[in-house]
């Protein structure tokens, strides 16, 4: 049918239903994404964003609504391996190495050893980790962790990235370090980033687009368009027009109800 | 007296490289003899206060010669023999252990097959696991003692060998621990360990060998270990009833037929006994040790 990477048309999402622990999670979401676009989800605690990027990776099942990943239900394109999913907690498996953690897509996609170990490595080199290769997930820190998990949903070079808050567990030198190697990714590669995160800097930095939303039920209140040149460079981020959309960010955050920091 | 401190400083921390000096292996083997010297001190101890008290306090067990003999006479008697042209008490008593040992092993191979087979299947369909597991449970609450008649009766009517069905009593106790921890340790995984495989849309194989078996280990080798102690229990239990004239379990039952005329024959056939439950639980926690030596807080 269409080209767009997401289509939502009013997706709503009831956890427990009909129990008294029932929580609306998400109601009435309308959102089309762009093949190629750059998309952060931004809101505070519990507004949903998580649960949408877990519907869209078919990873949770819509109550109401309409979702569509690559122009496939999000079962197909989940079965085609469209996506990668970074998780919030960056889950590596303790028994398994770096090197191992990050080719555990690969083995499973039925890719051959020699290349399943040129591709963690080089995956691995790009998060700044390629000398850990032969460590085990608990020898590391949490955003060392957290940059294993980015490698292993960069490895097998999906179209769609759906993140959740990759970043947060990282310093900030580290973090705008990895900002930088995710646009370069983006722009060289032309997947489509879902990106969820709580730091209005860095939505407004590496998104096309900014979806609010506000919770309680988990709905989008706004969606801005963050039309800054590309590439991205460190100028940017002193550019007034860069100051502007943080504060256009910030105050439909207000609007939508929500304090900020 | 000056207590010295900080002699055997224990080294934490991430570096694997900066493991302990002393293995974990000798520090058991030191906890495990001196307490094997204490229960030798508190079983002598009991003999001579028990001595003094006798007639005054009510005793469990009188302690005298004929119902608890003296430590060293029990070891002693492993050394001596029953009839000139037999070899000591201790090689008699380990040759039946091997014995019953092939027993216990086989009986531990078939109940440990059987438990990681139930455990599978559950893991793979909460139906099945709702029609069988009342069956599983309740077949623990049949008696040993009463079971282990009807298997030797059965097992003789079809024709077997007798070891075979001490064997099938052994797998009996064996499989049950192994099927309900392992079934535990499947589901052990972090949920969004199990999301993110199905992310990959991997097949049930994958995630059950990638994911769920590894997490299982743990859980599996502490089955294990509580099954190796009960295959022999079963081996030596499944003996009794049995028209053998081989195995530990006999020599236990001889020896309790002759236990006034030689109480320290029983106590010296029960030490071989434990000896080779604890060896066999030795093995395996050396094989788990190796298996599992990558984990957190292995090192
Ligand atoms: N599996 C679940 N079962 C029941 N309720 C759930 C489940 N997952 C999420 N919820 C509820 O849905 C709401 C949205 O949760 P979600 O994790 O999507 O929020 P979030 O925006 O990602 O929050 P955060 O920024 O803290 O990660 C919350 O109220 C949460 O309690
Ligand atoms: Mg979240």
């Amino acid at each position: 049918m269409s080209e767009h990477a997401v289509v939502a048309e009013g997706v709503g999402k009831v956890f427990n239903a009909g129990s008294t622990d029932q929580v609306e999670a998400l109601k009435g979401i309308d959102l089309t994404i762009e093949g190629g676009e750059f998309v952060s989800l931004i809101g505070p605690s519990g507004c949903g964003k998580s649960t949408l990027l877990r519907l869209i990776g078919d990873l949770v099942q819509p109550s109401s609504g309409r979702l569509e990943v690559n122009g496939k239900t999000p079962h197909q394109a989940r079965l085609d391996r469209d996506y990668a999913m970074v998780f919030q907690k960056a889950t590596l498996l303790e028994w398994r190495t770096v090197g191992k953690n990050v080719q555990l897509p690969l083995e499973i996609m039925g890719v051959d050893k020699a290349d399943r170990e040129r591709r963690s490595r080089d995956y691995l080199d790009l998060v700044q980790l390629g000398e850990f290769v032969d460590h085990y997930p608990w020898q590391l820190s949490g955003g060392m962790q957290q940059r294993v998990a980015i490698a292993r949903g960069l490895v097998f070079d999906p179209a769609l990235l759906l993140m959740d808050e990759p970043f947060g567990a990282l310093d900030e030198m580290t973090r705008e370090r990895m900002q930088m190697e995710l646009m370069d990714i983006w722009r060289r590669t032309g997947k489509t980033v879902v990106f969820v995160t709580h730091s209005i800097p860095e939505a407004v930095f590496l998104s096309t687009r900014v979806v609010v939303m506000s919770p309680r039920p988990g709905r989008i209140t706004d969606v801005i368009d963050v039309d800054l040149p590309q590439p991205r460079t460190f100028d940017t981020r002193e550019s007034t027009p860069y100051y502007e959309k943080m504060t256009e960010v910030r105050e439909a955050l207000r609007a939508a109800g929500v304090g900020v920091e | 007296m000056e207590v010295v401190e900080g002699t055997s400083r224990r080294v934490e921390g991430r570096d694997a490289s900066n493991r302990s000096p002393i293995p974990p292996a000798f520090r058991s083997l030191v906890w495990f003899l001196a307490i094997l010297a204490s229960l030798v001190l508190a079983w002598e101890l009991y003999k001579v206060v028990g001595k003094a008290l006798e007639g005054i306090v009510p005793l469990p067990v009188r302690p005298d010669n004929k119902s608890m003999p003296h430590v060293w006479d029990i070891v002693g008697v492993l050394f001596t023999r029953r009839l000139p042209n037999e070899p000591i008490l201790l090689v008699v008593l380990l040759r039946e252990s091997l014995f019953t040992f092939r027993e216990a092993l086989i009986g531990f191979a078939v109940g440990t097959a059987v438990g990681f087979s139930l455990a599978i299947a559950f893991s793979q369909s909460r139906l099945l696991e709702r029609a069988f597991m009342p069956y599983v449970v309740a077949s623990q609450t049949v008696p040993l003692v009463a079971i282990a008649p009807i298997i030797v009766i059965w097992g003789a009517k079809i024709g077997w060998p007798v070891w075979i069905s001490v064997s099938i009593i052994s797998a009996y106790l064996v499989f049950f621990p192994v099927a309900i921890n392992t079934l535990r340790g499947l589901r052990s995984p972090d949920p969004t360990a199990m999301e993110l495989m199905r992310s990959y849309a991997a097949g049930r194989r994958d995630t059950l060998w990638k994911v769920q078996a590894p997490a299982a280990m743990p859980f599996i080798f502490s089955a294990l270990k509580i099954s190796a102690t009960a295959s022999v229990v079963g081996a030596l239990v499944g003996e009794l009833p049995s028209s053998l004239n081989q195995g530990l379990g006999r020599a236990l039952l001889s020896f309790m037929y002759t236990f006034i005329t030689g109480p320290e024959k029983l106590f010296a056939a029960i030490l071989v006994a434990s000896l080779l439950s604890m060896s066999f639980v030795g093995v395996i926690a050396t094989v788990e040790h190796y298996v599992l030596r990558n984990r957190r807080g292995s090192r």
